[in-house]
């Protein structure tokens, strides 16, 4: 253990540790009556009719909701508006809603769910995005014209004459599975519908102004007619967008329609079940290289089971289409994306947003590409990789920050002592009862939203008259630590101490909508608002002290809680004091634009995103040879993160990100028959535990970033994009087999697969 | 039975109530979470006698006559927090919080059997606790640091 580390820094720290944090489900009212989903036994059905009559008559029951008691719009979404918010014409997915039993206790309500009956003819269900893809297929939302959601593409280059120039070429299809978010916290909201009119929302939520959309589309009327209050929230990934907003909406309804506050609180089942997951890939990628290794074409097909709703299924694909020749420099791709739509439960952000699919592709095949071309892995990604001043294959130049590509993974290569532990790896042969692999894997990250979507965000500081300061910004804590990194800026780029620090707990009715936590943006956008705030009030500070004492802007300064003005110094109280004295409020609001980032559709060129961040992760780990059973011995993982705001929160987000790639590479998958899932709950789910997962290590590599007012860059995501590759290398390292597919299960076939490489 | 060695009367006709609801519901100790409520998690362990169990199928008839402590009953009597409690926020093994109670119950029941452990133990006793958010390297970490604390 290091223990010279610093310490962790966290606002909500203490509340947490003694079980004093509330989150939304230890939220309760006086009169609060509970709801509860009412789900089918169909997939794809065409509803005839729902009886509530039956429910309505159950002990406790006061409401039966359906689309008929709807006042506002009942199909809404974030970009296609697709979603059925109540399932009124047909049944889409397995986790489609029919109704929402309103009742005086959970237990109430969940009884008379039963007695719900749906009347519907079953239609025969397209599950896998290929048969979708077909020319003849039914179509799914047959408003929209056809089963694809989206299409994205890059067109550079010529990749027919480039292949004809390669020695090498490669053509492999690449699987990956549906994945859970799993927070711990399932989804629920608390809404209260207020005397003065206004409908109060609490939820487990990860963006409380997307969550007032939806529930503003379902109630209808005017935004400022809700409030969504942030609430302390157990674990987002991506994950608690739609779904959520969706459980709020009708909780809203049913708040509304009974003028009593109304808690509907998920079970696990009802969580996976219903909630949207990480979108399976397809991926038909062809390579060719010459014969020193040198990436000449990229040929590339992605296809993405977008499920039963759009969600943001079009700007994940994006970033899989921008990202889908990993951080190496190719003259000629062509790459066509498609977002499809299937009767399979919805896909939509999760942390990684994308990029996890296609890293397992293009890093696994790089592996590939090193022994057929005999250089070392290492070798011939220096030899492909981005430098300062590359052009990316979407004709963006790297020159506006500084490119680590190479320091990070020399970081990892360094400390993890990569080139000796490779010449340890057993290729499928050793005397002994263990197998030995090591492998890594690399990636660069577009930074935020890029040109997904509008990029910009706030931050309020409003100093009391006692010195102390209310901080909030548009970013809502996650369970990351985003409050306390936006604290932490605050103090160092203010001058001042933690302690007088408070984040104000916002909503949405206190700051403007500052766009989603997702994209590892909190840091940045949030950050970057913080610290514009700080020069403003830093500013507003000296102007003061300029008028009042004649002492030059330049010459006043602030640290360790002191005001320097020329030869005088103040405590920041005091100057506080003297402001309010003098009628000048403390108060600003900061805001920070992403830098402009470009774009086209037709041949998707573009500088797509403002900046990007550097990643390396390593791992070793053993194989029985008689068990298959796979141990990790230890992980490590590089990120330039820009600036840390404080270290063990950084390694924090390290180290969940490369357990939840671990996952992804090796134990997990929601397993479906016939559209159905089966497994809904942590025994048949299998989440990586304590005795799963490695020691791990961190490497924080920090080039402030100058298009980061804070110098951050995001790095919730990268940590969790390359797990799965680094395994899948250090397994071929070690049997000499090469896996295709997520999540890679040596255990079953190894003894076979041993054979093979003998 | 005591509740973070209060004594609580039970009548006879709570007997057959789900534990986690009557602490959540009655006693407002919310620090109890319910995330999975089939024993598969650990977000809902409590301290029965000072052993870590999952209580989310329990009902009050189980912990009849039982010590019963929650994580809001950890804190030293004067209101500082544990040692285990500070560890666990000096190491960073705090993000979401959703699994902290759970986590610091069943390192503290195990500290209290095991003051000296390797982090492979450590591991081994913290399996039945899921954490989505810290991939369990700093949890570990502190209770590694507070094991300190129990030997004494
Ligand atoms: S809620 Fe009891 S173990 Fe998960
Ligand atoms: S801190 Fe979020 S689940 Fe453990």
């Amino acid at each position: 253990m290091e223990k010279e580390n610093p310490k962790a820094w966290r606002n909500d720290a203490y509340a947490k540790v003694t079980g004093r944090a509330r989150y939304t489900d230890d939220i309760k009212f006086p009169f609060m009556l509970h709801a509860v989903p009412v789900y089918s036994d169909f997939v794809h059905a065409e509803i005839l009719n729902i009886d509530t009559s039956e429910a309505l008559k159950s002990k406790g029951v006061v409401k039966v909701l359906t689309s008929k008691d709807v006042p506002g719009v009942n199909r809404f979404g974030q970009i296609i508006k697709d979603f059925r918010i109540f399932a009124e014409d047909r049944i889409f997915y397995n986790g489609d809603v029919v109704a929402l039993v309103v009742a005086d206790t959970r237990a109430n309500a969940i009884k008379a769910s039963e007695l719900v009956k749906l009347e519907a003819k079953e239609l025969p269900s397209i599950l896998d995005p290929e048969d979708a893809l077909k020319p003849d297929s039914a179509l799914i939302h047959p408003e929209q014209g056809s089963n694809i959601i989206n299409e994205h593409k890059v067109r550079r280059g010529n990749t027919d004459e480039g292949f004809k120039k390669c020695d090498i070429i490669l053509e492999e299809k690449f699987e990956t599975q549906f994945i859970e978010h799993s927070y711990m916290e399932p989804e629920v909201a608390v809404c209260n519908p207020r005397h003065d009119g206004v409908m109060e929302v609490y939820a487990s939520m990860q963006h409380p102004f997307s969550t007032r959309r939806f529930v503003n589309a379902l109630l209808g009327g005017r935004l400022a007619d809700i409030e969504v209050i942030s609430t302390p929230m157990g674990g987002g990934f991506g994950g608690k967008d739609d779904t959520v907003s969706i459980v709020a909406a009708r909780t809203a309804l049913a708040a509304k329609l009974t003028g009593k506050p109304v808690k509907c609180s998920y079970a696990r089942e009802w969580s996976i079940r219903e909630s949207y997951k990480r979108h399976p890939y397809k991926v038909y990628y062809k390579m060719g290289l010459t014969k020193d290794g040198i990436i000449k074409s990229v040929k590339c097909k992605i296809i993405a089971d977008g499920g039963a709703y759009c969600s943001v299924t079009p700007w994940v694909t994006w970033r899989s289409t921008v990202q889908c020749c990993g951080p190496y420099q190719v003259e000629n791709v062509h790459c066509d994306t498609y977002g499809v739509y299937t009767n399979n439960v919805v896909t939509g952000a999760m942390r990684g947003f994308g990029s996890p699919q296609m890293n397992f592709v293009v890093e696994s095949l790089m592996d590939i590409a090193a022994r057929k071309c005999g250089l070392t892995p290492v070798e011939i990604r220096r030899r492909n990789m981005v430098r300062q001043g590359s052009i990316t294959i979407t004709g963006q130049k790297l020159d506006n920050h500084k490119v680590a590509m190479e320091e990070t993974m020399d970081a990892i290569l360094n400390k993890f002592d990569y080139e000796n532990k490779y010449k340890k790896c057993s290729f499928g042969k050793s005397d002994s009862e263990e197998l030995y692999g090591a492998g890594f894997a690399i990636s660069y990250r577009g930074m935020s939203l890029g040109a997904e979507g509008t990029d910009f965000n706030s931050a309020i500081i409003n100093v009391q008259p006692d010195g102390s300061i209310l901080l909030e910004t548009g970013i809502h804590e996650n369970g990351q630590g985003s409050e306390s990194a936006m604290c932490l800026i605050l103090a160092r780029d203010l001058g001042v101490s933690l302690d007088r620090i408070r984040y104000r707990r916002p909503s949405t009715s206190t700051i403007p909508d500052g766009g989603t936590t997702v994209a590892s943006r909190g840091t940045v956008m949030g950050g970057g608002a913080v610290t514009n705030a700080a020069k403003e009030l830093k500013h507003k500070i000296a102007n003061f002290l300029n008028a009042k004492c004649g002492c030059n802007i330049e010459d006043i300064d602030i640290s360790n809680d002191i005001v320097t003005c020329g030869k005088e110094k103040y405590n920041f109280e005091e100057v506080i004091k003297m402001m309010y004295n003098a009628q000048e409020y403390p108060h600003v609001f900061g805001v920070f634009k992403a830098p402009k980032v470009s774009w086209n559709e037709e041949n998707g060129q573009g500088d797509a995103y403002f900046s990007w961040t550097y990643s390396c992760q390593a791992i070793e780990l053993t194989v029985n040879k008689k068990t298959g059973k796979v141990k990790l011995l230890n992980a490590i993982a590089a990120h330039d993160v820009g600036r840390a705001a404080n270290e063990q929160m950084t390694k924090g987000q390290f180290f969940g990100g490369m357990a939840m790639g671990i996952g992804y590479g090796l134990l997990e998958e929601v397993k479906t028959d016939k559209g159905i899932i089966l497994n809904t709950n942590f025994n048949s789910y299998r989440l990586p535990r304590t005795t799963d997962l490695p020691e791990m290590s961190a490497i924080i590599i920090e080039n402030s970033d100058p298009n980061s007012p804070s110098g951050a860059k995001g790095i919730g995501e990268p940590t969790n994009e390359l797990m799965a590759p680094v395994i899948a290398n250090a397994i071929y390292n070690e049997t000499g087999k090469r896996f295709f597919k997520l999540p890679i299960k040596v255990s079953t076939k190894v003894q076979e697969d041993l054979k093979i490489c003998e | 039975m005591t509740i973070n060695k209060k004594p609580v009367e039970v009548p006879d006709s709570m007997k057959e109530r789900k534990l986690v609801e009557f602490l959540r519901e009655e006693l407002d100790l919310t620090g109890v979470k319910n995330a999975c409520e089939m024993k598969s998690c650990g977000a809902c362990a409590v301290l029965v006698n000072n052993k870590s169990i999952r209580i989310c199928n329990s009902v009050l008839k189980d912990v009849e006559n039982c010590d019963v402590l929650t994580i809001e009953g950890m804190e030293n009597e004067d209101g500082t927090l544990h040692p285990l409690q500070k560890a666990f926020i000096d190491y960073g093994a705090i993000q979401c919080g959703f699994c902290t109670p759970g986590m610091v119950l069943t390192a503290h029941a195990f500290l209290m059997e095991n003051p000296k452990p390797t982090r492979e133990q450590i591991r081994k006793a913290l399996q039945s606790n899921l954490c989505r958010c810290t991939g369990y390297q700093q949890i570990i970490d502190a209770v590694e640091a507070a094991s300190e604390f129990y030997r004494k």
